[in-house]
């Protein structure tokens, strides 16, 4: 894949041009993507997420500035600070209308939102249900621990029933969320789920959500050791689970299929649940531009204003 | 209508026509009769004659129907303001008459529809009353199946008639108004409007004719202080918006997404408040400065990613059009009451730049301004309007759009090295490179809003937080210097100064001259630059006994309203105090004249 999403920049942001002799210029080696050592605690599950982003980012020969890596509030959120590229680390729950902003006005970057369980289904529960629903072009990788982390240990909203927490001192009460169903619920174009304890699986899922024209989302389960350790255990053949793919007979562009597969009892399928193609948010308003500027063409800016003013006398 | 000329009456019952250079008509009828439309047409029809005019209305907030008026006043020299009292009520309906009869001056023109009102004899007195069955001769015009519409088109007609307005000019504006639209639509409008002109009350005894206007040949547009926001943002370079809608911002969003693709860009309705502020900074971060803008209610919910623009130094303008709160409030009714949250909203030390425009024409000129303000600064500025501006129509010259408008895309060449937060950078100002930008030594930034080192990584620093908190004000206050000091209306000095901000200019200025008139000693200054205040302030205030700050919001706990406040805070000044009003509508003259002598009594 080119380093170029588009050759038509939804925005007339003079987008910047690719490098006229990619060969020229060599692909990122991991030091050279590393930033600001991780603050996670020891055996994190970001950390691998962290390794695949760098791994995908060298393997698809991505330049810095062509990377946009934006995150919320959380310990997935500090994600940015750790990667050599434009970043932005925004407020809690608003990575992703940060995400589509940047998206719908530069067609040239690639735009990885990271967030996790409470920043992307709880606090930003609305802007997942839209930014889904719009199909913005960009990947979402939620890195979920079923519990906050940097405030140490309340009930998250993807917490089990009966998980103990400082909120929850008698268990859980309130059910949690399935956040694949609720993202094909919501119209996303591409739902995935993995898990941290599956590099080669992360890759292959964040390398296929990359690739998708539109919002792609992938649920990550990614334990947090200090404060629910084990959660996962069971979706980890190392730990006696089992790590089971999404059947090869499952036909991904079927919305009830994709529904009922999202719905498994834990640890369920891994894999891409859902994957429809549909025209994008961007590419929607291209071409209302195109219909718009249509009308004017040859006008400078100014002139196109006076044509304006002038049915204003 | 005050310095009516009268003409010679002629013989044989001919009517008396009166040359006037000024006239205020007040509109009175339901929201769903066009009434806005009459007074639009009426409004751009002195737009095109050269003439000064500028409207005002109100609006009910139910979601059909219920009382609304609209009050347009035209005029051959300035026109500060709307007017305090009408020289002509047209109404519709009974309500109507009964409750805006008091907005008319003695022996003032009541033209009503006989089909709707009776009139009350104690009055007939005191106002000269017009009836004409307004309603059965706009069927009778257009047929059957017209019923109430058209009726105001009719009365347009009839105005046309008793002031004897430009026809040519007025079938034209009727003519756009209804282009594209069947053209079975405009015939009847262009009926009911002849029939209207054709009808001669004969009960009215003089016609009204206006001046020749002094401004002869210059080209004029007209446009309510919304669209002129609008059309400032994309002169100013403006391409990228995201908002929800609320009222009286809305307007402003739905200009904006007609009309951004044209020039390439997009206005991006959001899910929320939050999600436009959002998605506005992502686009400001990402490339030209965007805008984001709302009304009481939604500017609460934006002040957390307003304080992100600040820490992150992220450039953003901010359109609040103002209206009565707290809460819901009063959605379509006037007030100057989030002057606070503009200036200080948020959590934290987060300076950011208020600017709040003092008629429609600086509506167009000051979002520009803002725009620059954003892109030089990488602030946020709120740009403070407010519900009277917002739907208040004015005709101002043609700017000259060659010459205003701007390109503002950044430029993506690659950079040896970058610091977005640079520490040594002059003033605090730091200048911005956005994605897509190679930087060569390997090094990247990160926007965040975090308390962060010059690469915009976290830090725990004490020392950092006090240097990059002075950064961010230093920033303001090199802002503070370029800003031209207000200009005095009125001698530098005297007894009274009378402080405006925002859309108040017009009706304190007025009050100015009515009181300088009257012998008073009274001079004004507007400040449309409201954080940082422009320097020199207590030099003009030194030129006065009593400074007196007129504002339409609360007094306060302490007795001054929101600039008040900030004024006396900067100044320490106890000659200042406030004239305030918290009735939802635009000032009368008399009423800012009425608050300085009760001050001066005290």
């Amino acid at each position: 894949m080119s380093q170029t999403l588009t050759d038509n920049p939804v925005a007339t942001l003079q987008a910047p041009q690719p490098n006229p002799n990619p060969g020229e210029r060599k692909g990122l080696t991991k030091k050279e993507i590393a930033a600001d050592h991780p603050t996670w605690c020891p055996g994190c599950g970001d950390f691998s997420i962290l390794a695949l982003y760098f791994k995908l980012i060298e393997k698809r020969k991505l330049w810095h500035e062509k990377i946009t890596t934006i995150s919320g509030i959380g310990c997935s959120s500090r994600f940015p600070y750790f990667v050599q590229a434009h970043g932005a680390h925004f407020i809690h729950g608003r990575a992703l209308p940060f995400a589509s902003g940047v998206s719908l006005s530069r067609p040239d970057l690639h735009v990885f939102a990271f967030s996790g369980d409470g920043d992307a289904f709880s606090i930003g529960g609305n802007h997942f249900t839209h930014t889904a629903r719009k199909n913005v072009k960009m990947t979402l990788v939620v890195m979920d621990n079923q519990v906050y982390g940097l405030t140490k240990k309340q009930t998250s909203p993807t917490s089990p029933l009966g998980f103990k927490s400082k909120t929850d001192i008698w268990g859980a009460v309130d059910y949690p969320i399935n956040p694949a169903k609720q993202a094909i619920a919501v119209g996303a174009t591409f739902v995935a789920r993995t898990s941290a304890s599956n590099p080669n699986h992360v890759l292959a899922t964040m390398e296929a959500a990359m690739d998708h024209d539109g919002f792609s989302f992938v649920h990550c389960l990614s334990e947090c050791v200090e404060f629910y350790e084990g959660a996962f255990d069971a979706a980890n053949p190392r730990k006696g689970g089992v790590f089971n793919e999404v059947p090869k007979a499952h036909d991904v562009t079927d919305e009830l299929a994709a529904y009922k597969l999202a719905g498994a009892d834990f640890p369920g399928n891994f894999g891409i649940l859902y994957q429809v193609k549909k025209p994008t948010k961007n590419a929607r308003e291209l071409e209302i531009n195109q219909a718009a500027q249509s009308k004017f063409a040859g006008l400078k800016d100014w002139q196109i204003l006076q044509k304006t003013f002038d049915r204003l006398k | 209508m005050s310095d009516t000329v009268i003409g010679a009456p002629s013989a044989g019952g001919a009517k008396k026509v009166s040359r006037i250079s000024d006239a205020v008509i007040r509109i009175a009828g339901n929201s769903q009769d066009g009434i806005q439309a009459i007074g639009g047409f009426l409004a751009r029809l002195a737009g095109r004659s050269e003439q000064e005019v500028m409207t005002f209305m109100t609006i009910p907030s139910t979601i059909s129907g219920g009382p609304s008026i609209f009050q347009v006043r035209i005029g051959n020299g300035e026109v500060l303001t709307a007017g305090d009292d009408a020289d002509l009520l047209l109404a519709f309906y009974q309500h109507s008459y009964e409750d805006h009869i008091s907005s008319l001056k003695k022996k003032g023109v009541v033209l009503y529809d006989s089909d709707h009102v009776t009139p009350k004899p104690e009055w007939e007195t005191e106002y000269r009353h017009v009836g004409v069955p307004i309603s059965s001769l706009t069927v009778e015009a257009i047929g059957g199946t017209a019923k109430d519409k058209g009726k105001n088109i009719y009365a347009l007609g009839l105005l046309a008639r008793l002031f004897d307005l430009n026809v040519p000019k007025l079938e034209k504006l009727v003519g756009e108004r209804f282009t594209g639209k069947d053209p079975s639509i405009l015939n009847n409008a262009l009926a009911a409007f002849h029939a209207g002109y054709a009808n001669s009350p004969s009960n009215l005894l003089e016609t009204f004719q206006f001046a020749d206007s002094q401004k002869q040949g210059s080209h004029q547009v007209v446009m309510n202080g919304n669209e002129a926001i609008a059309y400032g943002l994309i002169a100013g370079g403006v391409r990228f918006g995201a908002a929800y809608p609320i009222t009286p911002w809305t307007d402003i969003m739905e200009i904006m997404r007609r009309e951004l693709p044209k020039y390439g860009g997009s206005f991006i309705q959001c899910e929320d408040e939050i999600a436009s502020i959002s998605m506005a900074l992502g686009a400001s971060f990402a490339g030209r400065v965007a805008v984001t803008g709302s009304s009481g209610p939604g500017i609460s919910l934006k002040t957390e990613a307003l304080g992100w623009a600040v820490m992150a130094e992220m450039p953003l303008v901010i359109i609040n059009v103002q209206r009565g709160g707290p809460s819901t409030g009063m959605p379509t009714n006037i007030e100057q009451s989030d002057l606070n949250i503009a200036t200080f909203g948020g959590h934290g030390d987060a300076p950011r730049v208020v600017l709040a425009p003092a008629n429609v024409e600086d509506c167009f000129y000051l979002s520009i301004e803002a725009v620059n303000i954003a892109r030089k600064y990488n602030v946020p500025v709120m740009f403070l309007t407010d519900q009277g501006i917002a739907t208040r129509i004015e005709a101002f010259p043609q700017p000259n759009l060659e010459q205003v408008c701007q390109d503002i895309t950044p430029d993506f060449s690659a950079v040896p090295t970058y610091k977005p937060y640079d520490l040594a950078a002059a003033n605090g100002v730091s200048p911005q490179v956005k994605p897509g930008t190679r930087i060569l030594d390997g090094r990247y930034p990160i926007a965040t809003g975090l308390e962060h080192d010059e690469l915009g990584h976290p830090t725990g620093s004490p020392k950092l937080h006090v240097q990059m908190t002075a950064k961010r004000r230093k920033k303001l206050q090199a802002l503070a210097d370029t800003l031209p000091v207000p200009k005095i209306y009125g001698p530098p000095e005297g007894s009274v100064l009378l402080v405006g901000w925002g859309s108040t200019e017009g009706p304190i200025r007025e009050a100015v001259d009515r009181s300088r008139a009257a012998g008073d000693s009274v001079s004004s200054i507007h400040l449309r630059h409201v954080n940082p205040l422009p320097n020199g302030l207590e030099n003009i205030f030194s030129g006065f006994n009593r400074v007196f700050v007129v504002e339409m919001n609360d007094e306060g706990l302490y007795g001054y309203g929101q600039l008040g406040a900030i004024l006396r805070a900067r100044y320490c000044e106890a000659k200042i105090q406030g004239i305030n009003k918290t009735d939802g509508l635009t000032w009368k003259v008399k009423e800012i004249i009425e608050g300085i002598k009760n001050k001066l009594r005290k």
